[in-house]
């Protein structure tokens, strides 16, 4: 690790994964319960792309997401109160309920509303790349997407672009192994989808995702290297995803054993090991601050639970400037 | 002070000055400043090379990507134009004018706006299938997205300027027979669609419709070349003793129904000229809405003139079929009457 950490950063991406995992299971019930409409594309076991990557942008850094974004938005910072409202569509989430568990985020923390055609986001990204370019403010803006996006015209399209024109622009393969349900080996002959740089012209890089602190290194290099005009990167950070394509999915398509490696490899559990085991936390730091941030995620549940339902005129406000 | 202007020449000035005053405003598309190049297919960016250097774009041949580039852009407050070669290209962006451009706004709950330009190309002219089509019936029916047809020189530069002033993304056809483009981008059967342009700033207000020449029978609505086909069967029914009047809609989103509505309850009868395949056109829609605002009014059916349900023909004879034509007009205009 050439990285040196402070404790306090460390416990804050422990908490930031921490809060996700807790945000997301309480999600899961609600759906379930029929509480929260729609469906739900959940983040739970790629937590530490988000939080590691996140936390090497600076405020004003702007992201882009796709129709798995709760982790992404929630690391950026997208209010906790206005997530949960989103998610229930109602007044004060923070798309005023038009959006949706799809769409989930909030341009003033920096995150553009979250793009659900897979890959589409990419672009965009590079174009807010583009207009920091132009006006020569020295921010970044970076991309998530997942292996299912690599097959997508604009994915090709937004990197080309990004690359050709030198955009301070990242970025983010989450590897999580399937597209919905096919495996990506069936989308690529590529063993990495970082090799895809090469045809970019751009540095590539394959990390392990599931490490919060290799992922925040390698994020902040890529990072910085854009912020300091060397242009764009590609990282692909292998990872698995803990739930189903959405809530209803039982997962068939992934073999026991895969899936019983993931659960031994889930990112939030190997770090809390390594914090245990370096003594920056004990058993009873770690269950408080899952009871902190419980608390916390039930009171976002309560206020979104009584809010009251979206007025159904609102539909026809907000469709032009 | 005026200046006679083309169309494209129009074009050219309101996009200068519209970059000299803010320079947030900038150009993206294919070949629209290479050094020794054309200005783009129809030369509407000739001449500004040098001097809006950094707010003039060259894009690889990438309609997806740079158009995905103006969204994000754009999110972030810029002021982008980007243009097609030939408005058939449009498809090949389709998910980012539609489900990113048009809607961004909307599922933010009105936290981000888009405001950038789209330039397109439009109208049969002798390239065949895929350099021809009419493209206003796949996009003036998106909600988040307005949509302009100027037919004059005038109007086209005053509303380029509203459009790039807009905080919402608006999409404006060109028709290629009327940019009164010289050499490269020049096209057999233009029409002269030049004005005399006032040297001030000016605008032409998104969403307003003006009436070409007052009538008093029948009122033909009609936008870019067509207008000009309308205008036309007007002057020779006149001589036959019809008084049509056209109405230029100028935009199809937001669309000017007072306009229409007053026109068709002077007149009675109403007529819709479109170029492109009849069957799901933007004309069925204005045509559809008059039949049920203004029944009491209207004294015939709405009739409909437009394209054949064919791809554009390369053929010049096929194509002038395809292409709805004065003698079209009038025989509908005629039939119109016999209702009377």
């Amino acid at each position: 690790m050439s990285e040196t950490y402070s404790k306090q950063q460390l416990l804050e991406f422990f908490r930031g994964m921490l809060l996700i995992r807790k945000l997301e299971e309480r999600i899961g019930y609600l759906f379930l319960e029929g509480a929260i409409p729609g469906t739900l594309h959940q983040s739970l076991g790629q937590e530490a792309i988000a939080v590691g990557v996140c936390a090497a942008l600076n405020k004003d850094d702007v992201i882009t997401s796709g129709h798995r974004p709760h982790a992404h938005a929630i690391a950026k910072g997208v209010e906790l109160t206005a997530f949960m409202l989103e998610l229930f569509g109602k007044p004060g989430g923070c798309c005023e309920g038009r959006g949706g568990s799809m769409h989930v985020g909030d341009i003033r923390v920096g995150m553009i509303p979250s793009i659900a055609i897979v890959a589409a986001n990419i672009p965009v990204a590079a174009g807010a790349a583009l207009s920091f370019k132009l006006r020569k403010q020295p921010r970044v803006a970076v991309a998530f997407t997942g292996d299912g996006g690599v097959a997508e015209g604009a994915f090709h399209e937004g990197l080309n672009l990004a690359a050709v024109w030198n955009l301070p622009f990242v970025c983010i393969i989450e590897n999580n192994r399937y597209a919905a349900s096919t495996h990506y080996s069936r989308n690529t002959k590529l063993e990495k989808l970082s090799d895809l740089a090469k045809a970019y012209g751009i540095p590539g890089l394959t990390i392990d995702g599931n490490d919060v602190l290799q992922v925040y290194q390698s994020a902040k290099e890529a990072i910085e290297r854009a912020r300091g005009g060397g242009g764009p990167t590609i990282l692909e950070a292998m990872t698995y995803r803990l739930t189903g394509h959405n809530r209803r999915d039982p997962c068939n398509y992934m073999p026991e054993e895969e899936r019983d490696q993931a659960y031994a490899d889930d990112p939030l559990l190997r770090f809390q090991k390594f914090l245990l085991a370096s003594n920056y936390i004990d058993e009873s730091t770690a269950k408080s601050f899952g009871d902190e941030l419980e608390a916390i995620v039930e009171q976002a549940v309560e206020t979104a639970v009584a809010a009251d339902e979206a007025t159904p005129e609102d539909a026809m406000k907000h469709v032009f400037a | 002070m005026t200046q006679r202007r083309t169309i494209l020449q129009a074009l050219r000035d309101g996009l200068a000055e519209e970059m000299a005053r803010d320079p947030d405003v900038f150009c993206m598309g294919e070949d629209i400043s290479i050094a020794g190049g054309w200005g783009g297919v129809f030369t509407v960016t000739l001449g500004l090379e040098e001097r809006f250097r950094g707010q003039l774009l060259d894009t690889p041949i990438s309609e997806l990507g740079y158009f995905g580039l103006a969204v994000g852009a754009a999110i972030m407050g810029m002021r982008p134009i980007v243009d097609v070669q030939y408005g058939d290209f449009l498809f090949l962006a389709m998910d980012q004018v539609v489900n990113q451009a048009a809607k961004m706004r909307y599922m933010s709950g009105g936290k981000v706006n888009v405001p950038m330009v789209i330039r397109a190309p439009i109208g049969a002219t002798g390239r065949g299938a895929q350099h021809a089509q009419s493209l206003e019936r796949f996009f003036f029916g998106v909600p988040g997205l307005k949509v302009v047809c100027p037919s004059t020189a005038y109007d086209a530069k005053g509303l380029l300027k509203s459009a790039i002033r807009d905080n919402n993304p608006v999409i404006m056809f060109e028709h290629k027979l009327l940019y009164g483009s010289k050499g490269l981008g020049q096209a057999t059967g233009a029409v002269d669609a030049s004005d005399d342009i006032p040297d001030e700033d000016y605008t032409v207000p998104i969403g307003k419709g003006v009436i070409r020449r007052e009538g008093t029978d029948v009122t033909i609505i009609a936008t870019l070349l067509m207008m000009h086909v309308a205008m036309n069967a007007a002057e020779e029914l006149e001589a036959a003793g019809v008084s049509v009047e056209v109405i230029d809609p100028r935009s199809l989103n937001p669309f000017d129904w007072a306009l229409v509505e007053e026109s068709v309850k002077k007149t009675t009868r109403a007529m819709v000229l479109e170029e492109g395949p009849k069957f799901g056109g933007w004309s069925g829609e204005i045509a559809a809405t008059l039949a049920e605002k203004m029944a009491e009014y209207l004294t015939a059916p709405v009739q409909r003139v437009a394209s054949p349900d064919i791809p554009v023909p390369f053929s010049p004879t096929m194509e002038q079929y395809y292409r709805p034509g004065r003698q079209d007009v009038t025989q509908a205009v005629m039939s119109l009457l016999q209702y009377a």
